[in-house]
């Protein structure tokens, strides 16, 4: 059994190790990535509406701790998450429809969706900070 | 599963510096997995120095150069050194492509090379595809047919030759699905690009007559639905193809035939 003790000690060979992070794969990652902070960024707005409706105290309480630096940080990750996971959900649409499939233009509705999801991100914490 | 990291006997560890070729003025270092299944060591990288005025200009050139000059056990696939064969395909500078259509001046700095990914060694840069030429015959790559077999050939119509462009050139090199994250985490089940496409092949076959069953064998949440439309292996195609395409399409087609 000589074959088989060989098969069983052979190595696997270096995937992600080696593999050139192109823009397309590194997209879909943070796709996933974003996808499942939506699941939080949710949890965040839910605690929110049922402060509101705890009361005026309780709503002062949460509503202190999204307002200090560190929750409106948090917030504006969780809109560029939001944001960025909503355009990459229109890409997947056009994909799921047979268009954009061919490489030169995936790889362009990757870079759109990046600087796209920045500048709205951004246009939203404009707005968040004049409304404030 | 998901495993990011490499298994313990699997890391690799820094290998052998080969000297360089007396005499030679214009050298190119190769950096080589090795993985012997005769020293129980775990894998290596060795670096070599190819003498460019002694050697072609394709990666697969150089590969030769190092076996044939300077070290014979290194272990490595090829055929045809003309991108019709798909025996040398590995991940040369970050991605999967034939060692013999890739020009090593199309490669800035050392020339690093890797089997193809997350496939189980046999030794060097020979992986084990068993499991790819399994899953191509579990798609049934042949003609199909119920109809009286007509006397001369099955005609088909220059239109429906030409739904074949694109799909016909694939040299089931394994580059796009050793390429794939979803066939690296679910590669038992997933039949990944390279067979999709090939599946695709049959489905828009003008002549086959079996497009129903080979729907409902796609039709699967792991053979056909782990594509996330990554987009790796339309990236990575030696040969220029999308699978990514192929994969899509069929999806349509499942879907389509509910209506």
């Amino acid at each position: 059994m000589a074959d088989a003790r060989t098969a069983a000690s052979r190595p696997l060979s270096p995937h992600l190790q080696v593999f050139r992070p192109i823009l397309t794969m590194m997209m879909s990652i943070v796709h996933r990535i974003t996808g499942g902070a939506l699941y939080v960024g949710t949890l965040f707005v839910v605690w929110w509406l049922v402060a509101a409706a705890s009361g005026p105290e309780y709503f002062a309480f949460v509503n202190g701790i999204y307002s200090s630096w560190f929750g409106r940080l948090v917030l504006l990750g969780f809109a560029w998450a939001l944001v960025h996971h909503a355009i990459g959900g229109i890409r997947h649409f056009l994909w799921d429809f047979g268009y954009c499939l061919d490489k030169a233009t995936a790889t362009r509705m990757a870079q759109i969706n990046i600087v796209a999801s920045l500048a709205i991100t951004a246009v939203i914490a404009v707005i968040g900070i004049l409304v404030a | 599963m998901v495993e990011l990291a490499l298994p313990k006997n699997s890391k690799m560890t820094p290998g052998k510096v080969w000297p360089k070729p007396v005499g030679a003025t214009s050298l190119r270092e190769y950096r080589v997995y090795r993985w012997d299944p005769e020293d129980g060591r775990n894998p290596r990288i060795d670096s070599y120095f190819v003498d460019l005025d002694d050697c072609g200009p394709m990666v697969l050139d150089g590969l030769l150069y190092i076996k044939n000059k300077i070290d014979p056990s290194l272990t490595f696939r090829r055929s045809c050194r003309e991108g019709i064969c798909g025996s040398c395909a590995m991940n040369i500078d970050g991605m999967n492509t034939l060692a013999c259509t890739k020009g090593m001046d199309e490669i800035a700095g050392p020339v690093k090379i890797y089997p193809l990914p997350h496939m189980d060694v046999v030794k060097d840069l020979v992986p084990d595809l068993t499991h790819f030429y399994a899953q191509h015959r579990s798609i049934e790559p042949w003609l199909h047919t119920e109809s009286p077999t007509p006397q001369t050939e099955w005609l088909q119509s220059r239109e429906d030759r030409e739904k074949l462009d694109g799909l016909y050139e694939c040299i089931l090199c394994a580059c796009c699905s050793t390429s794939c994250p979803s066939y690296w985490w679910n590669g038992e089940r997933y039949l990944g690009p390279a067979i999709l496409l090939q599946a695709y092949r049959w489905l828009i076959d003008s002549r086959d007559e079996a497009t129903g069953e080979r729907l409902d064998y796609l039709e699967d949440p792991f053979r056909l639905y782990r594509c996330h439309t990554i987009m790796n292996c339309a990236q990575t195609c030696p040969k220029g193809l999308n699978p990514a395409k192929a994969i899509a399409e069929t999806k349509k087609m499942l879907l389509e035939r509910q209506f």
